[in-house]
């Protein structure tokens, strides 16, 4: 288990190492994912410890936006004074984006025995 | 009498004590999830915020005291996200068959996300500060702050309505994809990465591993589709915004 955080802290690790050095626009852990997903192919199966610790974290992703989202209590001066059109926007924005991505996703690889 | 007074004065500032609060919070949003047979609706991480903030504000705690304590919770965010490392490559056969798809789709979501987000702020009266605020509300909170701030916006107002983003995406999301008879998971999870990224990605990984991969990858690779695109958008934005404006 403890081998296998280590593992992913030193994804993490290189991937903000890379992303600071280079000034890429990717965040350090998204590069640490895919550092992390090219070991994985070069190994060809994921170790079973690996797969718990990975697991214990996913299972509670959602808890961890909690903190951030709790910060939405600095903001409730500006977001009042500019409520309808961020309101507005985000709904109707994050609605679209769905629609647009989930249909065009469905229609490009679309399966044969899928109708 | 007083030991226990003092000792609770003690307490209730220290990191241990937000950092429980923040647990016991989302344990009990979750719990109302679960028994609601996970009703989108009732999106923990939505229920647990509103308990917290209502604790805070009645107890007239600030947000840094707060913090210290849900540091520790926050930080496990990038462990995290190098764990959907996993998923994607138990899925990867899948995802390799629908490269092509999966490019487009992401493509055209990304620019959704920007364009009609910005256009209906702006027509709505959003001030230039509020729209680079909130140009980048569907990519991953790093990224989406660090682009706020290259165009003049607020990072910390990014942050926020980041998170709302996230929350919306995961409560509504699944209910308008029934609506658009959406079911294959390879859709449902990369719309729900690209407009709602790690939220909307922590809702479909517990509904489906393939959905969850798909929306790992989407919220990976919508943040580095939305970071090399918005500042174009935003400059043409800006040269259009002016034309009217210089009669």
């Amino acid at each position: 288990m403890l081998a296998y955080l280590t593992l992913i802290l030193l994804c993490q690790l290189a991937g903000e190492l890379v992303a600071g050095a280079l000034s890429l626009p990717v965040p350090g852990p998204v590069l640490g994912m895919v550092l992390l997903f090219v070991l994985l192919m070069l190994r060809g199966k994921i170790p079973q410890g690996l797969d718990q610790t990975a697991n214990g974290l996913l299972q509670s992703m959602s808890l961890l936006f909690v903190p951030a989202g709790t910060g939405v209590m600095l903001h409730f001066k500006l977001l009042g004074e500019a409520l309808l059109p961020l309101g507005l926007a985000l709904v109707f924005s994050t609605l679209a984006t769905i629609v647009v991505t989930a249909r065009l996703m469905q229609w490009l690889s679309k399966e044969p025995q899928d109708e | 009498m007083n030991n226990l007074q003092d000792t609770w004065v003690y307490l209730s500032a220290s990191p241990l004590f937000h950092l429980t609060m923040t647990l016991v919070a989302f344990q009990v949003a979750n719990y109302g999830f679960e028994k609601a047979g996970r009703n989108p609706l009732l999106n923990p991480v939505l229920g647990a915020v509103i308990l917290l903030v209502g604790m805070l504000l009645i107890t007239d705690t600030d947000y840094d005291t707060y913090f210290e304590g849900a540091q520790f919770v926050h930080f496990l965010l990038g462990p995290a996200t190098v764990a959907l490392a996993i998923p994607l490559y138990r899925q990867w056969h899948q995802v390799r068959q629908s490269a092509l798809a999966i490019t487009v789709s992401l493509l055209a979501g990304s620019l959704t996300a920007i364009l009609t987000a910005v256009v209906t702020a702006w027509i709505m009266g959003g001030s230039l500060p509020v729209l680079a605020s909130l140009a980048p509300k569907s990519v991953t909170a790093p990224v989406a702050m660090a682009i706020a701030e290259k165009l003049g916006g607020l990072p910390s107002l990014t942050a926020v309505l980041v998170i709302v983003t996230g929350i919306f995406g995961a409560m509504f999301g699944p209910i308008i994809l029934n609506l658009v008879g959406v079911r294959d998971w390879r859709a449902r999870g990369l719309a729900m990465g690209t407009a709602s990224h790690g939220i909307g990605t922590a809702r479909a990984l517990q509904v489906n591993e393939t959905a969850g991969a798909f929306s790992g990858l989407a919220m990976g690779l919508n943040a580095l589709a939305t970071a090399l695109l918005l500042p174009i958008i935003w400059g043409v934005l800006l040269v259009l915004q002016s034309v009217p404006a210089q009669p």
